[in-house]
């Protein structure tokens, strides 16, 4: 268990299980020890930060320019993104497959709707008991995975998502007597004086979202972080070098179930419904966010992000593309997720990334540099999501 | 009395279609490590060619048993072909993740493309099974009545499952497939074309999964593009209690869960509308005390 040390991959962290604390020292010459995270070099440096500017700009300026319909849009992919997000942490990061986590989006989504319906809560008073409960749900199904791994974790939570709505509909009764709940419109009213309701709306979504992908961004840098990718790679390596395995998955479980259920929370602000009546909703929940994992690049910040809002704009795109076809739009969309595998199987970022790295590596020769990891410095090794994959064949 | 064991064949008529739906996914899995989650809907496709094929008014009016066979011949090749096409190229990205888009990109696909074509509304599938009841036996007074179709259907399930045992068992074939399914690259050294042999699993699956839609349409007084929604869940589940390697323990798992499915719909009133939380609550409690499923082998695991 050394530090991978060449010099030309596009990022350098160990992943293994190797914590830089006790495994840099030996690879180390002796007396000088190499920094943790090799500084950056200049021009990748103030790339980002033009970037970053840019795309704040961007962010800021949008809902602005665009029609409250397309705000409308934008905020569905932030909330999806929330939720890709949730599900990197937990599948991308820590290796458990999970596809119930439409269940965690819908008992956010619940817990707001009916905060506000039967008891007259304020939307944004409810963001943090949606955030909580599903959080707890989570943690009852990280419970099972410390027993059960790979494809049967899988199946244990694809029943959560199957049970879901069947569960809603018993016991929520909304108008009419069916599991749907309607807040009212004027409940989601802008709490700012000249901002329109969908523009407060979309500024929610993104203030939300940025925090909480700031979050997973310093998670994922830091010890926890470490802990999951070691859990990821190699279960028993990770318990042998001190990894609370328990700690590690049910904690990961909890938080993702969390940011799951912040984004069913808002998408109650979005779409103005949480809506249990479709036995499949949540099941084709779920299989949004693993898309847009995948698509975006599982294992990086910004995969979830790109991947949600591809996503969504795929999805708006495939839907009038032919007149009068409608029902073939699942079709074009499907075929657009099988090419978009075959051309990056690395997902969007991971794509990008290795690009940046090839070009890098061109112009500044072999020179033992990280090349520029874009936004995102984790471990590149993200290719095997699914840890024990393995098993039973 | 006679209705416990009325539902009871019930039970074991569901259980049996998926316990054939997680024979198809398990044979995938051993041979290539894939969850496929288009199983359904390429079955759900295979379906709609039998019916247009025997269909008097909308299709061809080939008697329905050639329907199936004719249909099942055709899924098996597409089975083959999707194997080479879609799923190959992909796989060998090492990245299991990019399969499951890859399946659910079918899944999304095959469900939308099939109700454009055969459309929307639900269609009637003609029955191989002669029509009526049967009187098993009386007990006390009762007599338990079950349908021909449900007996009919029991013994073709049984059938494919002792058919494929006698595949995978006895012949030289059967021994391939299974080399292969252990360790493609030591099969691939003792001369056995493991491609080969990866297209002909899911061939196989296909074509299993085209008999079990077939025979589960015939049942129901329509079916749409929904028939298999549920089913593939339930079969999911059988395929996870069995262990996922085991062909004898999907359809074991299968019969527990439509069992246990059946009895639930007819005792348990408190739950009605969630039945489906019983065996998919049998299946957590089995994993959680058997990790590996009833029927599944141990695996070590090497650090």
């Amino acid at each position: 268990m050394s530090m991978p040390s060449d010099g030309t991959g596009a990022t350098v962290e160990p992943a293994l299980g190797t914590l830089p604390e006790t495994a840099a020292a030996p690879a180390a010459a002796p007396g000088e020890r190499p920094p943790l995270r090799p500084p950056l070099p200049r021009p990748v440096l103030i790339a980002r930060v033009v970037i970053g500017v840019a795309l704040s700009v961007v962010a800021l300026y949008a809902p602005f320019y665009f029609t409250p319909e397309n705000n409308r849009i934008i905020s569905q992919a932030l909330y999806l993104s929330i939720a890709a997000m949730g599900l990197n942490l937990l599948t991308g990061f820590t290796g458990q497959v999970s596809i119930g986590h439409g269940a965690f989006f819908g008992v956010g989504a619940f817990t707001t709707a009916i905060l506000m319906v039967d008891h007259g809560w304020t939307f944004e008073a409810t963001i943090p008991v949606a955030a909580v409960l599903s959080g707890l749900v989570g943690m009852l199904v990280g419970f099972p995975a410390l027993r059960v791994r790979g494809l049967q974790l899988a199946l244990v939570t694809l029943a959560l998502a199957v049970l879901f709505p069947r569960l809603a509909s018993k016991y929520v009764e909304g108008a009419g007597g069916v599991a749907l709940l309607r807040p009212r419109r004027s409940e989601f009213a802008s709490l700012i004086d000249g901002l329109d309701d969908d523009q407060w709306a979309y500024f929610v979504c993104l203030v939300i979202a940025v925090v909480l992908f700031v979050l997973a961004w310093n998670l994922v840098r830091g010890r926890m972080g470490r802990a999951m990718v070691a859990v990821r790679d190699q279960e028993i390596a990770a318990t042998t070098v001190g990894v609370n395995l328990a700690g590690t998955k049910v904690g990961t479980f909890a938080l993702s179930a969390a940011y799951a259920g912040v984004a069913g929370s808002l998408s109650v602000m979005i779409d103005r419904i949480a809506d249990a009546t479709n036995p499949i909703l949540y099941l084709q929940r779920s299989i949004e966010f693993l898309v847009a994992m995948v698509i975006g690049g599982a294992a990086t910040i910004l995969g979830p992000a790109v991947g949600a809002f591809l996503l969504v704009w795929l999805r708006r795109n495939t839907e009038d593309l032919i007149e009068g076809k409608e029902i073939l739009a699942p079709a074009i969309f499907g075929a657009a997720l099988i090419a978009i595998v075959y051309v990056l199987p690395e997902g969007v970022v991971g794509g990008v990334r290795r690009l940046l790295a090839r070009l890098g590596r061109r112009s500044s020769g072999s020179a033992a540099r990280p090349g520029p990891a874009s936004a995102s410095d984790v471990p590149d090794d993200s290719n095997n999501p699914g840890g024990s994959h393995d098993e039973g064949t | 009395m006679q209705l416990f064991v009325e539902q009871v064949i019930n039970g074991i008529g569901n259980g049996l279609v998926y316990g054939s739906v997680a024979l198809a996914l398990v044979i995938i899995f051993r041979t290539t490590g894939i969850l496929n989650f288009a199983q359904g809907e390429m079955a759900l496709f295979s379906t709609y060619i039998t019916w247009k094929l025997a269909s008097e008014s909308d299709g061809f009016g080939l008697p329905i048993v050639a329907a199936i066979g004719v249909s099942m011949a055709i899924a098996f090749v597409a089975g083959a072909v999707i194997e080479r096409v879609l799923i190959r190229p992909v796989e060998q990205a090492r990245s299991p993740l990019n399969v499951v888009i890859v399946t659910l990109g079918l899944f999304l696909g095959l469900n939308s493309v099939a109700q454009l074509i055969f459309g929307t509304d639900p269609q009637l599938m003609p029955s191989p099974f002669p029509e009526g009841n049967v009187e098993l036996f009386s007990s006390g007074g009762d007599a338990v009545v079950v349908s021909k179709d449900t007996i009919g259907l029991i013994a073709v399930l049984v059938a494919e499952c002792i058919l494929l045992w006698l595949l995978l068992q006895r012949t030289n074939l059967g021994l391939k497939l299974r080399a292969v399914a252990s360790n493609p690259d030591s099969a691939r050294l003792q001369g056995i074309r493991a491609g080969t042999m990866l297209m002909l699993g899911w061939g196989m699956a296909a074509a299993i999964g085209a008999l079990a839609g077939s025979l589960v349409a015939s049942q129901r007084t329509g079916f749409d593009g929904s028939l298999m929604q549920i089913i593939i869940v339930y079969a999911f589940a059988a395929a996870a209690l069995g262990g996922f390697d085991s062909l004898i323990g999907a359809v074991v798992a299968g019969l527990i869960v439509g069992i246990a499915d059946a009895l639930t719909v007819q005792y348990v009133d408190a739950l009605e509308g969630i039945e489906v939380i019983v065996p998919l609550g049998l299946i957590l409690v089995v994993l959680v005390i058997l990790p590996n499923g009833l029927f599944g082998r141990r695996t070590v695991e090497r650090v």
